[in-house]
């Protein structure tokens, strides 16, 4: 039972990461198609400023509670996948500290060279988790042991580029649709028309992805047993429709809103398919990594849902907060105020 | 070169790199707070001033502690995955509470600060500032428990083939990682200290704002002098502790190969000779100096290296070395406290002080990382005191992919050290903006 609840959180945790670094990781991707000018550039890195790091952290969460709560599944993910994790840290390396360094020297090349860093760093995240995801989706290749047989490409194969595809373009809607609510303007008009563009290569790509993964998945066969659970689909499908109506409607906060439910749901759609298991394994289904075999002890687990059940809601408090003070339209009193990036 | 030593450089390298930064957060963010809060009690503009000027360097350090710890917490599963599997159950779950409830904090709270000038009331805008410092520090604690429980594993029981929770109680209050964290949060005060006092002493020599950096060098002068005195004091403690749980990394410290039963000696000077298992200088032998500071008694016994096998004992000479460089750095630090001290009320007249003080800054940061070698080299082979051995703790993986990972992440540190080095610099000697 506990490892049934830990397993849902950890599903959770993940969503909750994707659905809010996707915002900024999706919005740093595009910079290239969005700003013009420097002012933009300025208002893109602002529009972020106070919200990445925090976001960020829950990947740091969804990091630990997977070794708190499935040691194995940790060791067995993070070993397995060893090279796209590294390049998913360098690549977010990169990005926080171009964040942070760009803005302090005047020089066009020194900007220049943080901003290539920081579109770099946030394309490859989002274009990695995907890859990774989708594999873990469609099982990969450990044997008894845990050990990985493969290697980076491995991973590269036809349904896990199809993954990447698809978180690189939530994530990028996700982002010009934030920084859409964020602005007046031109930036506005730009963002938003992006979105409209983006929106109908994104219903492609998740319809496609979504029979693909009928194909090169398990993830439709706990559905099939209790097609009741096929009702969480309405959601993320009636999120994509209704989000092409409010970027019509030019009600961004509402849209964002959408395709947040979207891509949290999603996720979660996807984590409910691959129950029990954690890391299926392609070789063998019984070497695979599941909620049962790769779990921690029932103290661990009992100490640590009283510690989540307490101070998750707490930061979802403060980060909303967060959120509702500092998420409002960016002025031009906004960008002569030094403080910040 | 293998799997195994690749991935000890590379843990060795991110664990160095990050902990370049993470000091000067826990130090630095604490003074930034009380110059804040003086502000926002005394309506000074000088404080606001100091509180942007120092809050600027911070934050340039903060962002590189942030995004080196991110690669610190993977690499327990990419490089370290038969650790993690054995150790999950404790050491996993004491980063997950660390990550829920310190690093939410102080990451969300920071971002509140630095956008939030002008959207909070001063009074709050110092409650984030407090909020970030507080989250920090008790960052460190739950990172510590962790590491106190590779130093001094408690509350566990052997089952399944792994270490299981038995007693949370054991371990969130394992005596020996509470002695960690607070010579950790300690000497990271003194860095904080000794880095404020360091780059006011250089605006004071050139008679640049001499008020705001009077104030910020006395502010940097008490930190200094208060926790130069409780490491020195609370780091025996501390020994003393190892010497009863760890007694080969004392032997270690101490370069000690003989056991001695009825008191060991010590000697100021010595050199060790790890190949032939002696020492080859020696000189100034206090008889049962050593069994006094560990044991508190001139006779107590004390085990030398060879009650070892080779292969159980940590490196010898790193570790001597490291420590004879934190207890000294640790004694220099409380001279140049008093010397100060005794110079604050002019400080402009003394040119010599300053001028010491402005290259002092690196050496806190020495004495930091050195503390941190003869912690975790001394425990050498265990990666878990006494239960797993290092070499059993790493993954099943290619030597090729870490020995990428090990070239493409000393590069971009060192990129990044550099840039980091040059901004620092550049905004300390700038000074604060203009009133």
């Amino acid at each position: 039972m506990l490892e049934t609840i830990w397993f849902l959180l950890w599903g959770v945790l993940w969503a909750v990461y994707f659905m809010l670094d996707g915002y900024d990781l999706g919005l740093g991707s595009m910079i290239p198609f969005l700003a013009k000018s420097e002012t933009d550039r300025q208002i893109i890195y602002k529009s972020m400023g106070p919200f990445w790091d925090g976001n960020e952290v829950w990947l740091i969460a969804a990091g630990g509670v997977t070794f708190a709560a499935f040691p194995k599944a940790y060791a067995v993910m993070f070993s397995g996948l060893y090279t796209a994790l590294m390049l998913l840290l360098i690549a977010l390396i990169l990005r926080g500290v171009a964040f942070e360094f760009r803005g302090q020297l005047e020089s066009k090349l020194w900007r220049k060279f943080w901003d290539t860093l920081a579109i770099i760093g946030s394309f490859v995240p989002a274009l990695l988790l995907g890859v990774a995801f989708a594999n873990i989706f469609q099982g990969i290749p450990i044997d008894a042991e845990g050990v990985f047989h493969g290697n980076l490409f491995t991973l590269l194969n036809a349904y896990g580029i199809g993954g990447g595809i698809l978180f690189v373009l939530l994530f990028a809607n996700h982002g010009c649709l934030w920084l859409a609510a964020r602005t007046e303007g031109e930036l506005n008009v730009r963002a938003g028309n992006m979105s409209s563009i983006i929106w109908p290569v994104l219903v492609a790509v998740y319809v496609a992805f979504l029979a693909l993964s009928a194909v090169y998945t398990k993830l439709l066969s706990n559905y099939l047993q209790n097609p009741a659970l096929l009702l969480i689909l309405i959601i993320p499908i009636f999120s994509l429709v209704a989000m092409r109506s409010m970027i019509s409607a030019r009600k961004w906060w509402k849209a964002w809103t959408l395709s947040a439910a979207l891509i949290l749901t999603t996720t979660m759609f996807g984590i409910i398919g691959l129950f029990p298991a954690l890391l299926p394994s392609s070789l063998n289904p019984a070497f695979s990594v599941t909620t049962m075999n790769g779990s921690s002890s029932q103290m661990t687990l009992k100490i640590m849902l009283c510690v989540a059940l307490v101070m998750v809601p707490i930061v979802i408090i403060y980060q909303a907060w967060l959120h509702k003070k500092f998420a409002t339209k960016i002025t031009e009193e906004n960008l002569a105020d030094h403080h910040g990036y | 070169m293998d799997v195994l030593l690749l991935s000890r450089l590379q843990f060795a390298m991110a664990t160095m790199f990050h902990f370049i930064f993470v000091p000067l957060t826990l130090g630095l963010s604490v003074l930034v707070a009380i110059m804040e809060t003086k502000y926002v009690r005394t309506g000074d503009e000088t404080y606001k001033r100091m509180t942007q000027f120092w809050g600027k360097l911070f934050v340039i350090n903060f962002v590189l502690g942030v995004v080196t710890g991110i690669t610190l917490e993977f690499q327990f599963g990419t490089n370290w995955s038969k650790y993690s599997e054995y150790v999950g159950d404790i050491f996993g779950s004491l980063l997950a509470i660390e990550a829920t409830v310190a690093f939410f904090l102080e990451s969300t709270f920071l971002g509140a600060w630095i956008f939030g000038w002008k959207k909070l009331s001063p009074k709050f805008h110092a409650v984030c500032i407090w909020i970030v410092a507080i989250a920090s520090n008790l960052s460190a604690l739950w990172i510590i428990l962790a590491n106190g429980w590779m130093q001094h594993p408690v509350g566990y029981i052997m089952r399944n083939g792994r270490a299981e929770l038995n007693s949370f109680t054991d371990v969130i209050t394992n005596g020996f990682a509470w002695q960690q964290f607070l010579h950790n949060g300690f000497g990271s005060f003194i860095v904080g200290g000794f880095f404020v006092m360091g780059v006011s002493a250089y605006h004071l020599l050139r008679k640049n704002e001499i008020e705001l950096f009077t104030k910020s060098f006395k502010l940097g002068l008490y930190f200094s002098l208060i926790f130069s005195f409780a490491v020195a004091l609370q780091g025996h403690a501390h020994a003393q502790e190892v010497s009863h749980n760890q007694p080969e990394k004392l032997a270690a410290m101490e370069a000690l190969w003989e056991t001695h039963e009825d008191g060991a000696p010590m000697a100021l000077f010595l050199v060790p000779d790890e190949k032939n298992e002696t020492n080859s200088v020696e000189i100034m032998r206090i008889p049962g100096a050593l069994s006094f500071l560990a044991f508190n008694s001139f006779s107590a016994p004390v085990k030398g290296l060879k009650e070892w096998p080779k292969e159980d004992r940590p490196p010898v000479t790193l570790t001597f070395l490291s420590f004879r460089a934190m207890v000294g750095l640790g004694t220099l630090f409380i001279l140049l406290s008093l010397w100060a001290w005794k110079s604050r009320n002019n400080l402009t007249e003394n040119k010599l002080l300053l001028t010491v003080l402005m290259f002092t800054v690196p050496l806190p940061y020495v004495s930091m990382w050195a503390g941190w070698i003869v912690a975790e080299v001394g425990r050498q082979p265990w990666i878990v005191y006494g239960l797993m051995k290092t070499s059993d703790a790493v993954s099943p993986i290619a030597t090729s992919q870490v020995a990428f990972s090990f070239f493409a992440l000393t590069f971009l540190y060192s990129v990044l050290g550099l840039a980091e080095i040059f901004l620092i610099t550049k905004f300390a000697l700038k000074g604060p903006e203009k009133a």
